[in-house]
């Protein structure tokens, strides 16, 4: 059977990609939440944390050993299974959604190619979304478990949410996958790798402006980010789905939505920014060395995603949270129709160019 | 229309370009972004200290003359003058040998100030005939238990002028010295 002769190398490859992304996804959460802090003292003319090691740098490591020494709760009126089960599946999921992100060029040798992907199946962008799905579960599983009325509106909210704004997100991708016929994640960063300006002007951010503006809308709201952060509305449901959650329960649900973040902020760095692909020049043309190349190219990528980042906490600085209608209206009456617009005029144009 | 400032307000429908709130989020964006390079309003406070006036009103601090010997004569004027009641005090004569110590006939062995009830009015240093009680330029006590509060005579007395000069200038504050 030629599907099981799996050689060992391969796996270990594997085994190493995982383990250093999984430890990548943990350390970018970690100082996310630093720069949070940091951002938002800067936008209210503060100073943010300082105080920890230089320019306050060790807060996160501060933060988690807080988090880790806090006493381990678990409400008696509570279903403890699905108590332990909910932060875990928050956690798995925002990290599994991860694997088929193309983290860098592959490392081409004369043996073969190393691709810095873990998974390149051929649904790839589609294994996002279906994982995404399944991680509304990890906050509707703790908010039910919790046995609290808070916990429970807040459950059913974010339920809802995620899912209303799961359709504008897909719908916008459908656009940019009219234009490049292929659900594979390598596909769709390839495709915007050769274009004018070294790949620049091939972005799909440049061909899908709307697109790209209603995807990062839907992916706030799947972050439960503000302006969307009902399920976890602080002043109005105390915290929400992770109200009776405490040590590094609370953490874990904390946590997974930072991963949640960084791995979105992938994402649409892959399908609207060039993904790893160095704008205004031909990178090919320098001839350097593979690993080198690959390590800029993965550079690269986390400078976009950073940059994706900053502008998340600077959305959560700035504007107040929606209100519930207003939230629905917004997701299902304007994005909705905006989506299958943009969908309608791509596929018009497509169709048009190829005649 | 008290200020001619009022305005009708508008409730129109929104436009579809306004309902996607868009154009006001970028807006909004963009003052916050403005603020980034703005100055920082925070006074890194153990290092930075803000600057206090003339008139503040910190902890208490019972002075010394130029010798070194205590200015207090228990009199008991600050106690009666104390709105909080905070000061309590117990006298006793000044002993042949012991003029370096004190500069009247009569003392405070015992000068208490529960800083809790204190009310940092300083009548007590409008009321003291001897310039010996004043409010320092020093401030937030802390301390693990309430009796920690009560401060004694050695809390209170300020260095000795002669014997430790920088640490008797530092207690003094920007104060000028009235005797």
């Amino acid at each position: 059977m030629i599907l099981l002769s799996i050689s060992l190398w391969f796996i270990l490859e594997k085994a190493i990609l995982i383990a250093c992304i999984i430890g990548l996804s943990f350390f970018i959460a970690m100082y996310t939440t630093y720069a949070e802090r940091k951002v938002a003292g800067w936008l209210q003319d503060r100073h943010g944390p300082n105080r920890a090691g230089p320019f306050g740098i060790l807060q996160p490591l501060a933060d988690g050993g807080k988090l880790f020494f806090k006493e381990e709760i678990i409400p008696l009126a509570s279903n403890k299974v699905l108590f332990l089960l909910g932060p875990g599946l928050a956690m798995i999921t925002s990290l599994v959604t991860s694997t088929v992100i193309p983290w860098g060029a592959p490392i081409v040798t004369d043996k073969g190619s190393i691709p810095l992907q873990v998974a390149d199946v051929d649904m790839g962008i589609l294994i996002v979304f279906s994982v995404v799905s399944v991680g509304v579960y990890g906050i509707m599983i703790g908010g039910w478990a919790s046995n609290n009325k808070f916990s429970l509106i807040a459950a059913i909210r974010g339920a809802s949410q995620m899912v209303s704004y799961e359709l504008p997100m897909g719908l916008a991708l459908i656009a940019v996958l009219f234009m490049t016929g292929s659900l594979k994640m390598s596909v769709i960063v390839d495709n915007q790798i050769h274009g004018g300006w070294g790949g620049f002007l091939s972005w799909h951010v440049w061909s899908q402006p709307l697109g790209f503006i209603i995807f990062f809308v839907c992916a706030l709201a799947e972050c439960n980010r503000t302006p969307f952060d009902l399920p976890e509305a602080e002043n109005e449901l105390n915290f929400g789905y992770h109200q009776e959650y405490s040590s590094m329960k609370l953490g874990f649900y904390l946590f997974a939505e930072y991963i949640n973040m960084f791995v979105s902020s992938a994402v649409i760095a892959t399908l609207f920014l060039g993904g790893y692909d160095i704008p205004f020049v031909n990178e090919a043309s320098w001839k350097l060395e593979p690993w080198l190349m690959s390590l800029i190219s993965f550079s690269m990528l986390m400078a976009k995603i950073s940059f994706l980042l900053f502008v998340f906490i600077w959305i959560r600085w700035t504007i107040p949270r929606f209100r519930y209608d207003q939230l629905m209206n917004l997701g299902w009456k304007k994005l909705i129709p905006l989506a299958l617009l943009n969908m309608i005029i791509t596929a018009a144009v497509m169709l048009w160019l190829k005649k | 229309m008290l200020t001619q400032r009022a305005k009708q307000v508008d409730r129109k429908p929104m436009t579809f370009l306004e309902s996607i709130y868009l154009w006001n989020i970028v807006k909004g964006m963009g003052i916050t972004i403005s603020h980034l390079f703005k100055k920082k309003a925070t006074i890194q406070y153990p290092e930075q200290k803000r600057t206090f006036s003339k008139v503040f009103r910190g902890l208490h601090v019972l002075n010394r003359d130029a010798e070194g010997r205590e200015n207090c004569t228990a009199c008991g004027l600050c106690a009666v003058a104390c709105p909080a009641e905070a000061i309590t005090m117990e006298a006793a004569e000044r002993l042949p040998g012991e003029e370096h110590l004190y500069r009247e006939e009569k003392y405070a062995v015992k000068y208490e100030i529960n800083m809790l009830r204190c009310i940092f009015c300083g009548l007590c240093e409008e009321a003291c005939p001897k310039d010996a009680i004043y409010l320092s330029q020093t401030f937030a006590p802390a301390n693990y238990g309430r009796k920690g509060f009560i401060y004694k005579k050695e809390e209170l007395l300020i260095p000795h002028p002669l014997k430790d000069k920088e640490a008797y200038e530092k207690a003094l504050g920007n104060k000028a010295v009235k005797n």
